[in-house]
């Protein structure tokens, strides 16, 4: 079993977050894990990723490879488009359909939906306003890991369990919010897939 | 199973082996890739309780010379800075090969091929080789972290300081490491020479000869590193040599199969000549594989390439510059890369970009208004920080980022050659790493220039670390000879966007040194210090 995924967004959404869940999900099932992240002056409103690499043999490269990605996790509907580069043929774009415009030469709306939707299998999801339904507007991100999670073969109750230990310093109620988005969007990917 | 494994970056990895390696301090200054190093060790708890030293050094200069006093005083030390930190340090990093050291010394440099956060991607393994200091090249965050404790080892057995050489990738890249149980710090030990550290001719030529002697056994602890590998195949068409995370691109390439070509792993410097040797004589070419710049393919293809059978970087099979990636090496290694799915024409560039209310906002707002709109563009030389992103739109208003403190030198030079008016911009943070000495190169010959000491109170680029100005940046400019009727504080708020211009306008027609200072909070520390003191107030 080997999942190799590049998490994609703009500095501040929170991928890292995401990478912590599907990361501690993934240590908790007895997984090998490598993480790559981007530090630095990118984190200020540029884009970013995380190259996130799990699997049951030892893992070498903390990049993956070009062609090599099993899942682009993405919670800003144009990054999701940059790293095409990576995504194997079977591979599954997944990605929030909420624009994050902070640039003048943002494309068109219809445009970045049509190229989504060129993708094969593709998975375009409004999680903004899953999360914001659920009265947790910031866990668009854990929505976008429950999505995520039904790509993969560990069981459900493992990315419970990260939610719990990322959040573990900030209480039951935050926990509980970020479980409901993680449902939700594990929820959604049954549904429409 | 008694192994304790636990998730690490790989600064984080280093951090770790150094406390568990029986460190007494570590000094820094902070530099993409290489912050959360020291950040690590300053949250340890462990760290806390055996009073490890780890506060932040004005510049990785006196970072390198206090962990060198360190060591004189026969603790364990480490240094830790990004590649270009290294140019700031080299002169103390270069003799300290001379001196030689008592306690164990490791100086770590981050490099960033590809230039994430960076202004070029220099190789730190030249230092290490033009110091005759050997090198340690973690492939992985399990050697990173066993290496700080063999690398402390190695320091004291030849008394010479170790380069530990990283870069960006597995610096940012967290895996499952096997820690161990820690080791004591050294008790404090004068050198036994007391004559060592005084690098006086007569004493240095001894010195210094004998640093030279040591390079044999250097070279001998290399080929029976534990780190070095040659690992044989029956394939000898291609033979490689893989360096540090060099080597995990190669493997990642035969995931599924065993590399049928021999295998020489280099992470531990200087080149085990013999083994490479061994490899040159039975294969029929050779692949060298290296994050960063060519330095062993050149080593070994010579200045006339008299073997003819080297590739790597400098023959094309692998870019020349840029970092190494698994898909690179795939390629080098002839195995067939489909063509990837393109990106899609519309994708946006989305660039960095000032944190919405930074107070460099305002500040541009009013250098544009004043200086730009009157003069043109031209006049603005700038410094290394979040401030360097006032080169983008909308702002565009300065002309340079070279490397820390240039911004007052470079305005100085260029008002010297008759160009006004001439102004520079840095921040408090990098105005202490070193701007202080190029103001006072502009008091004692009365430059005519200007001054912006942006300051909000913090090392903003790398996450928010302590700066050194904190409340005392005006006592600094005054102590330097500023004179006090031209050291002005600003409020850079937009209301105030006139008086701010107004200054300027008046500093301009002052034929001296003038010192502006926009005075106001980071926006990134203020919302943790709201969002804690939120947490507090509920709690």
């Amino acid at each position: 079993m080997k999942y190799d995924i590049i998490l994609a967004g703009v500095g501040g959404q929170g991928i890292l977050s995401i990478a912590k869940v599907i990361g501690d999900a993934a240590l908790d099932a007895g997984l090998y894990l490598k993480q790559a992240e981007v530090h630095g002056m990118s984190q200020r409103g540029g884009d970013v990723q995380s190259h996130l690499r799990l699997s049951d043999k030892e893992i070498f490269s903390d990049l993956v490879p070009i062609n090599g990605a099993d899942i682009i996790l993405s919670v800003e509907p144009m990054e999701s488009l940059r790293y095409l580069p990576y995504l194997s043929g079977k591979g599954r774009l997944i990605t929030n359909s909420t624009p994050f415009k902070n640039i003048s030469n943002y494309p068109q709306d219809e445009d970045v939906v049509k190229e989504i939707k060129n993708v094969k299998g593709s998975l375009l999801m409004d999680a903004d306003s899953i999360a914001k339904d659920l009265g947790n507007p910031r866990g668009m991100n854990m929505v976008m890991a429950g999505a995520a999670s039904y790509f993969m073969e560990i069981p459900f109750n493992k990315f419970e369990e990260g939610i719990k230990a990322t959040f573990a310093s900030k209480g039951e109620e935050i926990i509980e919010k970020n479980l409901k988005c993680l449902r939700a969007g594990r929820k959604f990917a049954e549904e429409n897939c | 199973m008694t192994e304790k494994k636990v998730m690490l970056l790989g600064d984080e990895a280093i951090a770790q082996g150094a406390i568990d390696a029986g460190l007494s301090g570590v000094y820094a200054y902070p530099g993409t890739p290489s912050t959360e190093i020291t950040e690590y060790i300053q949250e340890s708890k462990a760290a806390k309780e055996r009073k490890i030293h780890s506060d932040w050094s004005a510049n990785e200069k006196t970072a390198v010379e206090s962990a060198l006093g360190m060591s004189y005083a026969g603790k364990r030390a480490m240094a830790c800075m990004k590649h270009v930190g290294l140019n700031v340090a080299a002169d103390a990093f270069v003799n300290s090969g001379v001196t030689g050291v008592n306690g164990g010394l490791i100086v770590v440099s981050a490099d960033d091929p590809s230039m994430h956060s960076s202004q070029n991607e220099q190789d730190s393994r030249f230092y290490g080789k033009f110091s005759f200091i050997p090198i340690m090249e973690p492939s992985n965050q399990q050697e990173a972290y066993n290496m700080m404790k063999d690398g402390f080892e190695l320091s004291e057995k030849y008394e010479l300081p170790v380069l530990m050489r990283i870069t960006t990738r597995l610096a940012h890249s967290r895996s499952g490491v096997v820690v161990n149980e820690s080791v004591k710090q050294n008790e404090l030990a004068l050198p036994k020479d007391g004559r060592q550290f005084v690098l006086l001719p007569a004493i240095a030529r001894k010195r210094y000869a004998n640093l030279l002697k040591k390079q044999a056994l250097l070279e001998h602890e290399s080929e029976i590193s534990k780190y070095n590998k040659y690992i044989d195949a029956s394939d000898k068409t291609l033979g490689i040599i893989a360096c540090g995370i060099g080597y995990n691109y190669l493997m990642e390439n035969y995931v599924n199969e065993e590399c049928p070509y021999p295998v020489l792993k280099i992470s531990q410097y200087p080149v085990p000549t013999k083994s490479v040797k061994k490899l040159m004589e039975e294969c029929d070419e050779i692949l060298i594989l290296e994050e960063g710049m060519p330095l062993v393919e050149e080593m070994i293809r010579g200045l006339l390439d008299e073997s003819g059978k080297i590739k790597g970087r400098m023959s094309g099979e692998l870019p020349r510059d840029g970092e190494l990636t698994p898909s690179a090496v795939a390629v080098a290694l002839g195995k067939k890369v489909d063509a990837p799915k393109e990106i899609p024409s519309i994708v946006a560039g989305r660039p960095p970009a000032l944190c919405v209310g930074c107070s460099h906002i305002d500040t541009y707002n009013a250098i544009n208004e004043a200086i730009k709109a009157v003069y043109g563009d031209g006049h603005v030389f700038s410094d290394i920080g979040c401030y360097t992103l006032g080169a983008l739109p909308p702002f565009e208003a300065i002309n340079s980022c070279v490397d820390m403190g240039a911004s007052i030198t470079m305005a100085k030079g260029a008002a010297d050659a008759g160009l006004f008016p001439a102004c520079a911009v840095i921040g408090d943070s990098t105005f202490c790493h070193s701007g202080m000495t190029g103001l006072l190169d502009a008091v004692i010959e009365k430059t005519n220039i200007i001054v912006f000491i942006v300051d909000n109170s913090t090392t903003g680029m790398t996450g928010g670390q302590k700066s050194h100005a904190e409340t005392r940046l005006v006592k600094i400019v005054k102590g330097l000879g500023v004179e006090e009727d031209h050291i002005r504080i600003v409020n850079p708020v937009k209301p105030k966007h006139d008086e701010f211009v107004n200054i300027i306008k008046e500093e301009l027609e002052y034929n001296g040194v003038s010192v502006i200072i926009p005075q106001r909070e980071c926006m990134q520390t203020l919302r943790r210090k709201t969002k804690s003191a939120n947490k507090n107030r509920e709690a």
